[in-house]
């Protein structure tokens, strides 16, 4: 029962229909929680901090990483906040729920770890400036002022645990229409941004074995009260960084109509640009048999837009989240007109 | 052919109704005991299961505060640090007018939420967590708790333990009124790695390993197997009635047999049939048997639970929920116990020889000439039982040892009666008196399974009486001096203990601290007590192996006292070493009983303790004041330290809630010897009935040399009663037997404690009248038959010889 009762607070964040049923008349502003809205206009530091009036919300850090033999890595930190009501409290009493999910992945293993807490009694939380976000021992912290920029990030399950640093000189990108992103054709929408240009450093700790990794990380900040629309089943959520300095944001929302495509293109100098529903065609290639589901890990996905084609595959198939929400993350790398790699999200296989 | 064969075969119960009633009423009778304990057993067993995985922290650590109450903040860093900890925050509180325990978990960590199954999945997430928030209580006591308006709804939730409210931790420090506190925290098994040491973090808390899961695992077995011993013994006495019944209706049915094999009836058909009509019968039985079980469990288990509830501490709801296994069980038994009763009737069906006249043989297959074989057979039992409890040991040789013990004195009977009757019939003079010990030894193989049976009923009634009895004397006694104390009194916190002593070291005559320690003694933890040098412990402490400067020993530091149930388990007595800690070894000194206490416990000097343990609680106190003065001054130190009216105890309350545990223990255990003692009598009633059939052939000859049919008619009831008479005086000795293996081979196995035996005979003088009693109702009944009987009919006997 505390699977469905985790399930459901957090399905949101995940975008399960199935799992979301039990909110489905809750998806409304009924109960009061704040609802995105275009010309907002994003404030930092300040929102890289909790809007407690809004029902889901996360922070969001993939890296790919590689070891000193060159062997590549994954790591996942993200924290989740999902609110019953729409504000903060103090003690148990507050309505502020929070989730963290860590991994480390190789091409052979797939470290996880989640953990759960209650808001209100300083277990789990974010704070603006100086930036701060943490559930048990598990944190990503900045330096003072300096907003996203630099990062130590550090978690640990029973089998892993990982420290890094992270630091960025880029500007942060925001998507859609400043930082308004629709994720229907029916209007359902977040606020969405990211910081795509981390440089990454740090150990992994897997098993005896103490691993010193560089890479790149990615940290994406959203927030909505309603991101899916009925008919919508989950996403595949792509973050592509390109030999060539190129970056690109891509998802696509499975509907039972129609798909919603969306993709930010970031240039090598931090410009980014947001592009339309259908500019990006994602296509599945190949499936595995993931924790008995059928799972698309090989993709090909084109922006004619930006002269791009490329094939898409995951590192370890078996990069399976088997949290209380389970869903598929995990490191991939892209061949095809453009080189590189990033990682992969996909929600709603079941 | 079968359809007529079947009728014919049938016909019999038509003509004999009496018997049909008697078989069926023997096996349902057999199968309502047996099927009510298994309903109780597997009711209680699923209940621990149940609550342990519902409240699911047995087999898991905690961490708890010397203070009594764990701060938020300690759990908040426990988390920072990495460690997974659930915080509970228990507590009691009146609710709609009752007290309840109220259980607060933290909804999203706590280690099992089964409570919180699907039937009340309709509660939504933020219901639970925001305010008002729920309260999820078992059925049975919400309906206690009446409909008393309650700020906070109440939810049903079958899967709650009974007698516990629980919700989560917001809403129980809400209605508790303990704002940010913890009562503990539990130790989740998945850890992360590289965690920094617990008393880094949270120095001031003290890590409490997990309750043994074998203590309350091996006492409700015992308690378990004590059951179903007696279920098992209720059945074997029920399959005596029914192995006579069947036997009798197979003897009656020999004429038919003859007939219709020589009508052509195939011996095959024939034995099929006769198997379909007992496999059909036994299904009847079997199911009116289930009735019955169900009824006799359902008023039992009440007091099972409470039994439980309070001995043990396993919690077990008391409604009783139907499990299949139960239903296959007690139809198997059923089905099992007619195929064993009937299997003698079937085998002589195949060598019954076609035209040798019925009615020559003994239908029973018992005779005088097989008494030697049954004796030996006895005597073999009893060796077996004694063998197999040596070589299995333990509480399952002890019950190897009874079993053997009773097959055997049950298989002793007949041939012991038999000689009992020869000794008897020497002595008896005249003719009358000759031929009434003759013929009662003749008689003696029809009758003896059901004095079998009443042996085995009035042993065990005997046995069990004398260990309840001497359990509750020696029970009575010790509590008197283990609780010599006027007052018990517990202080919130360390603290205001210190303030408690202070405070009544001026208002009392002395103040003895109850101070412990949980240590671990060879392994197991164990209880270290420190008690201060004073006249209270000397003069009362219930010491049964001691040294003579054992208190002196005990204040110098240099002894140790130990309970009974850790020196029979360790084999330490006085003279031998017991090491405390690695620092700590020393002479053990006394052994004190301890009884209703699974666990090993020590008791040393109070600076012992102090200077070899940290933090040691001081809250705990025993008061010593004039008798009349206890109660005064107890609500004076309520008052004072406003303490709950729970905090200050009276010695008599104790004592009194003490022994309405044990008197509940026993009340199953009462009533299921009263049962057993009941399917006996009617064992002997049947047995009675179905000889007297046979019996107009014997008597009638005596009558027509001329002896009354009253006469005959007393000789009837004074045959019944001489065998009653004689297995009452055979029962005492066995059920003493059986008393002194319970007392100091199953009781030490169980629970590690051994009782003095005490004898009370006017309770066996009181159950030889009521057996005589009911053999004399067993005799009358058909013996008036006789009475009744037309003189034409006893000389039928003599035209008419089958």
């Amino acid at each position: 029962m505390r699977t469905d009762i985790v399930a459901v607070l957090f399905a949101l964040c995940l975008g399960s229909e199935t799992a979301a049923q039990g909110f489905a008349d809750l998806g409304t502003t009924a109960e009061g929680f704040a609802v995105p809205q275009r010309n907002t206009v994003l404030e930092f530091p300040a929102d890289h901090g909790a809007h407690p009036q809004f029902r889901i919300e996360w922070w969001y850090l993939t890296a790919t990483l590689s070891g000193p033999d060159g062997q590549p890595y994954g790591v996942q930190w993200t924290l989740f906040r999902s609110a019953l009501q729409p504000q903060d409290g103090t003690g148990w009493q507050s309505p502020q729920l929070w989730m963290g999910h860590a991994a480390v992945t190789s091409a052979t293993q797939h470290l996880f770890a989640e953990r759960l807490a209650r808001g209100g009694i300083g277990q789990a939380g974010v704070t603006a400036s100086p930036f701060s976000a943490w559930i048990d021992n598990w944190q990503m912290t900045g330096d003072d002022d300096a907003g996203l920029d630099n990062l130590r990030l550090t978690a640990s399950g029973s089998d892993f645990r990982y420290e890094l640093r992270l630091d960025a000189d880029a500007p942060l990108v925001l998507h859609g229409e400043d930082g308004y992103s629709v994720k229907s054709a029916k209007g359902q929408a977040s606020h969405y941004y990211s910081q795509p240009a981390y440089a990454v450093e740090g150990v992994l700790y897997l098993d005896d074995q103490e691993i010193a990794v560089t890479g790149q990380g990615w940290l994406d900040r959203e927030w909505s009260s309603q991101p899916l629309s009925p008919d919508q089943t989950g996403w595949d959520w792509f973050s592509l960084s390109f030999d060539s300095g190129a970056r690109m944001m891509g998802f696509r929302l499975r509907g039972a109509d129609a798909d919603y495509t969306s993709a930010t293109w970031i240039e090598p100098d931090g410009s980014s640009r947001s592009l339309p529903d259908g500019a990006l065609v994602v296509e599945p290639l190949g499936f595995d048999r993931v924790a008995g589901r059928s799972i698309p890990t090989r993709w090909r996905l084109r922006l004619p837009a930006r002269n791009l084609d490329v094939k898409v595959n995951a590192l370890n198939p078996n990069s399976w989240m088997n949290t209380t929400f389970p869903y598929w993350e995990g490191p991939v790398s892209i061949i095809g007109s453009h080189t590189g790699g990033g990682y992969l999200e996909m929600t709603g296989y079941d | 052919m079968t359809r007529i064969a079947a009728l014919v075969l049938l016909s019999h119960w038509r003509r004999q109704p009496v018997q049909l009633v008697t078989l069926i009423l023997g096996l349902a009778l057999a199968t309502g005991l047996w099927s009510a304990v298994q309903a109780i057993n597997g009711q209680a067993r699923a209940s621990y299961a149940e609550a342990a995985e519902q409240l699911g922290t047995r087999e898991l650590a905690t961490l708890v505060s010397t203070t009594g109450t764990i701060p938020l903040d300690r759990y908040v860093r426990l988390r920072r640090a990495g460690w997974q900890v659930s915080p509970v925050l228990e507590g009691r509180t009146k609710l709609g007018g009752r007290w309840v325990t109220v259980m607060g978990v933290d909804v999203l960590s706590h280690p099992t939420m089964t409570w919180l199954r699907p039937e009340t999945a309709n509660v939504t997430p933020d219901a639970i967590l925001t305010p008002p928030g729920r309260l999820f209580a078992h059925p049975a006591t919400i309906a206690e708790l009446g409909t008393v308006p309650s700020e906070v709804p109440i939810v049903q939730a079958p899967n709650v333990p009974a007698g516990i409210v629980m919700t989560d931790i917001g809403t129980a420090e809400r209605i508790l009124q303990r704002k940010n506190q913890i009562s503990r925290l539990i130790i989740l098994k998945s850890q992360p790695r590289d965690l920094p040491a617990l008393s880094d973090v949270v120095p001031d808390l003290t890590r409490i390993s997990p309750r043994p899961q074998d203590a309350i695992a091996r006492l409700t077995d015992s308690f378990h197997l004590n059951l179903t011993a007696f279920g098992l013994l209720a059945f074997a006495v029920g399959l005596f009635i029914v192995h006579g019944t069947i036997g009798l209706a197979f003897q009656q049915r020999r004429p038919m047999f003859r007939s219709l094999r020589a009508l052509g009836v195939p011996l095959a058909l024939l034995s099929r049939l006769l198997l379909a009509e007992l496999l059909g019968l036994a299904l009847i039985a079997g199911s009116v048997g289930l009735v019955l079980g169900y009824l006799v469990a359902a008023a039992l288990l009440p007091d099972v639970s409470a039994t439980l509830r309070g001995l043990y501490g396993a919690p077990v709801s008391g409604g009783l929920a139907l499990r299949p296994v139960w239903f296959v069980s007690g139809l198997g038994m059923a089905l099992f116990g007619a195929l064993v009763a009937g299997a003698q009737g079937l085998r002589n069906l195949f060598h019954l020889p076609l035209l040798v006249a019925p009615g020559q043989q003994d239908w029973l297959g018992m005779t005088l000439l097989r008494m030697p074989w049954m004796a030996a057979g006895g005597v073999m039992m009893i060796c077996a039982g004694g063998l197999g409890s040596w070589m299995i040991g333990g509480l399952l040789g002890g019950f190897v040892l009874l079993a053997g013990l009773m097959t055997g004195a049950a298989l002793l009977l007949p041939p012991t009666l038999t000689v009992l009757l020869a000794w008897a019939a020497r002595l008896g003079k005249g003719a009358i008196s000759q031929w009434f010990w003759a013929d009662l030894r003749s008689q003696l193989p029809g009758l003896s399974l059901a004095f079998m049976a009443l042996l085995l009923a009035l042993s065990t009634n005997i046995g069990v009486g004398t260990m309840v009895s001497s359990f509750r004397l020696t029970f009575v006694g010790w509590l008197d001096q283990r609780l010599a104390a006027e007052l018990y009194v517990t202080a919130r916190t360390d603290r205001q203990g210190r303030a408690v002593e202070e405070w009544l070291a001026a208002h009392s005559q002395a103040v003895l601290p109850i101070r412990y320690a949980e240590g671990s003694v060879l392994g197991q933890p164990t209880r270290i007590y420190g008690v201060v040098d004073h006249s209270t412990y000397r003069e009362f402490w219930p010491l049964i192996h001691a040294t003579p400067d054992v208190w002196q020993r005990l204040a110098d530091g240099t002894g140790a006292l130990i309970n009974e149930q850790l020196a029979r388990r360790a084999e330490l007595w006085p003279g031998d070493r017991i090491e405390l800690t690695p620092e700590l070894t020393t002479d053990v000194v006394g052994v004190y009983s301890d009884y209703g206490n699974p666990r090993g416990q020590v008791m040393i000097g109070l600076p012992t303790l102090l200077s070899n343990f940290d933090g040691v609680a001081h809250r705990q106190f025993g008061v010593r004041v004039p008798d009349q003065q206890a109660d005064a001054l107890a609500d004076r130190l309520r008052q004072q330290f406003d303490l709950p009216a729970s905090a200050v105890r009276n010695q008599a309350a104790i004592k009194a809630g003490s022994l309405a545990v044990f008197e509940k223990t026993f009340v199953v255990t009462a009533a299921l010897n009263v049962l057993t003692l009941g399917v006996a009598s009617f064992a002997i009633l049947t047995s009675l009935l179905t000889l007297w059939t046979l019996r107009l052939p014997q008597v009638a000859p005596i009558w027509a040399l001329g002896l009354t049919r009253r006469r005959l008619l007393w000789l009837e009831v004074l045959r019944s009663t001489a065998l009653a008479a004689m297995t009452v005086l055979l029962a005492i000795p066995l059920g003493l037997l059986l008393a002194w293996i319970l007392l100091a081979v199953i009781n030490v196995e169980a629970f590690g404690w051994r009782i003095p035996l005490h004898v009370f005979p006017l309770e066996w003088l009181k159950l030889g009248a009521l057996t005589v009693l009911a053999a004399v109702v067993a005799a009358i009944i058909p013996a008036r038959r006789l009475l009744a009987a037309p003189p034409s009919e006893l000389l039928k006997v003599f035209t008419n010889e089958n």
